[in-house]
């Protein structure tokens, strides 16, 4: 019997974009355990709502986390809209949409980027990292800012996109795809890549409920629940179905992101052709009050805004519950048995943002 | 949308969810004023969403759920330590050390 | 199952130009809508102070008494609140970002129109 040693893992590591630390059980490189620890970066966000008025504190939500910050502020500034019960315009509810996707195209490819590092492929990690350059630009363009977007406010957005800005956005992405798909080829069909991420970290589909997966990580082992199906802001009038792998290990992890980059690159194109004219904002009046619950779509998974307003310009109580802090639990669940090489792609398969995770 | 529970249901009502496949989506609180707090648990199905809420009085405990629940604990280690309610029975138990903040409880309501 | 698939990728970037610009000799142009700095026409600004209440971190301080307008430009987040609520539309923002400073005190700039008068 060997006994077994611990190591631990973080929070400064190579790999980690963010800190994380996992003590690690382990008897002769083969992990039998993992302790999660986090709480560096506690930042106590959500007294905030107690001192900052409600429709200042747009600019506090968006900074929860700078990768996925626009769907953080639309978020807040629909559970707001849904307490004072406000309807936004059709056309703010469709630029959201198309700012939210490419968010999300822009993390997917972060992703990719630091994922490829993770396992050592370089060169993979600086091809994704340039296509996701484009995208910034095309961010800075409609917004001003690369990754804080500051366009969403309570009542809708505050800056438009020009029909022809929003062509000539629609022909750039569809230019990028082939370039995404070269990509995509080095990570689904390369043999090297395969072995490293070929049953590796398998969940299930009853651990992946019982265990509280969310997002991609769910989606992968076979549970098909994608938030945007609900219909929130323009969804409900575009085309959209959850991608859903089978197999449940980091291979297939992968690929339900790789999908999910040509599906927005898709929504977005629906949304242009299908955008009505008109104003972008409604005007606000009053305080909020009553409580509500909103779920919305990250890239990496189910967020829930629970927020409890009395009558005040400032709110009772706001709750965030990312993604990342439900994706913890499985990642203990998949650790045991792997190999302490393998930890890191575990860890990163999961796409940890513990930014948001602490608040 | 919310629905009411007695504290005392608590572990049976988890267990039928458990049972009929729901998924525990969040677990959250609320310091209503200086004597109690508002409990809210979440779970959720396909397109179900139901979220139940009690109101606790600020010396209660609670048993915790993390035996029905495995991924429970995430949830009332952070409550625990922001809020100070006490979970007798869970899973992971990190005994306050789970968040490093610089006064203790600082969501509870006792110092501004 | 393919080996090496990625030479195709890596042939085409050793005979394109490459992805990056040769920063300090090439300077990458500025986007029109990107939020750079706050600037203000001090002639036309009447002090009222609603983009002092505006603003979210506190970074502008304006004083009615001495004709002074005064922004820190570190604790700025560049937001376009501040110019959003302007009544005579004196604020722009510009699209070059505030050089680096050497003190934390050197980002405040003051402008007045102590000796503009009409």
């Amino acid at each position: 019997m060997t006994k077994p040693t611990i190591i631990p893992f973080g929070p400064q590591h190579p790999v980690f974009p963010e800190p994380i630390h996992l003590d690690l059980v382990v008897e002769d490189e083969k992990v039998i355990q993992g302790i999660p620890s986090i709480g560096f970066i506690h930042r106590g966000l959500e007294r905030l709502v107690e001192v900052k008025d409600f429709q200042e504190y747009v600019y506090v939500a968006e900074r929860i986390c700078g990768i996925c910050s626009f769907i953080h502020g639309m978020s807040y500034c629909q559970a707001v809209e849904q307490v004072m019960n406000i309807t936004i315009t059709e056309r703010a509810a469709y630029l959201r949409v198309i700012w939210s996707e490419l968010s999300r195209i822009h993390s997917h490819l972060l992703w990719l980027g630091l994922f490829a590092d993770g396992f050592g492929f370089e060169s993979l990690f600086m091809q994704s990292w340039r296509i996701r350059e484009k995208i910034l630009d095309i961010i800075e363009a409609t917004t001003g800012g690369r990754v804080i977007f500051g366009s969403c406010k309570v009542g809708g957005v505050r800056r438009d996109i020009t029909n022809d800005a929003l062509k000539s956005i629609v022909d750039q992405l569809l230019a990028y795809q082939k370039e995404i798909h070269e990509i995509s080829a080095v990570f689904t069909k390369d043999k090297t890549v395969q072995s490293r991420l070929v049953d590796v970290g398998v969940l299930s589909e009853t651990d992946a409920i019982q265990w509280g997966a969310v997002g991609p990580t769910a989606r992968a082992s076979g549970v098909a629940e994608d938030q945007r199906s609900s219909g929130y802001a323009a969804y409900g009038q575009l085309e959209f179905a959850p991608i859903v792998e089978q197999a449940g290990d980091s291979h297939a992890r992968t690929v339900v992101r790789l999908k999910e980059l040509d599906q927005s690159i898709d929504l977005i194109r629906q949304a242009v052709s299908k955008m009505p004219e008109g104003t972008i904002d409604v005007k606000v009046t009053g305080f909020p009050t009553g409580e509500c619950f909103i779920r919305t779509e990250q890239p990496r998974g189910e967020v829930v805004y629970y927020l409890k307003a009395n009558g005040t310009k400032f709110l009772q109580r706001l709750r965030v519950r990312t993604p990342t802090f439900a994706n913890i639990p499985p990642l203990l669940k998949m650790l045991p048995g792997c190999s302490l090489s393998d930890v890191p792609i575990l860890v990163l398969t999961i796409d940890p943002c513990i930014s948001c995770t602490e608040r | 949308m919310s629905e009411d529970l007695n504290i005392d249901q608590l572990q049976e009502i988890t267990r039928t969810k458990f049972d009929e496949g729901y998924r525990l989506v969040q677990i959250g609180c609320t310091t209503i004023s200086t004597e109690q707090f508002e409990m809210n648990y979440s779970f959720n199905r396909v397109d179900q969403f139901i979220n139940y809420q009690t109101k606790i009085s600020k010396e209660v405990s609670i048993p915790s759920i993390s035996n029905i629940y495995p991924n429970a604990f995430l949830y009332e280690n952070e409550i625990h330590d922001l809020f100070g309610i006490q979970f007798p029975g869970l899973a992971i138990d990190f005994n306050g050390h789970f968040y490093k903040t610089a006064i203790p409880n600082p969501f509870r309501g006792d110092q501004k | 199952m393919r080996f090496l698939g990625m030479i195709g990728i890596l042939i085409k970037n050793l005979i394109h130009k490459p992805a990056t610009i040769l920063y300090p000799f090439e300077k990458k142009p500025f986007l029109d809508k990107s939020r750079g700095q706050i600037q203000i026409e001090i002639d036309n600004c009447i002090f009222c102070g609603i983009c002092q209440k505006k603003c979210p971190t506190n970074a502008i301080i304006v004083q009615k008494e001495t004709k002074t307008w005064q922004i820190n430009r570190l604790n700025c987040i560049t937001c376009n609140a501040c110019v959003e609520v302007c009544p005579k539309k004196c604020l722009l923002m510009e699209n070059c970002y505030s050089a680096a400073v050497a003190q934390p005190s050197a980002a405040v700039f003051t402008y007045s129109q102590a000796f503009t008068n009409k």
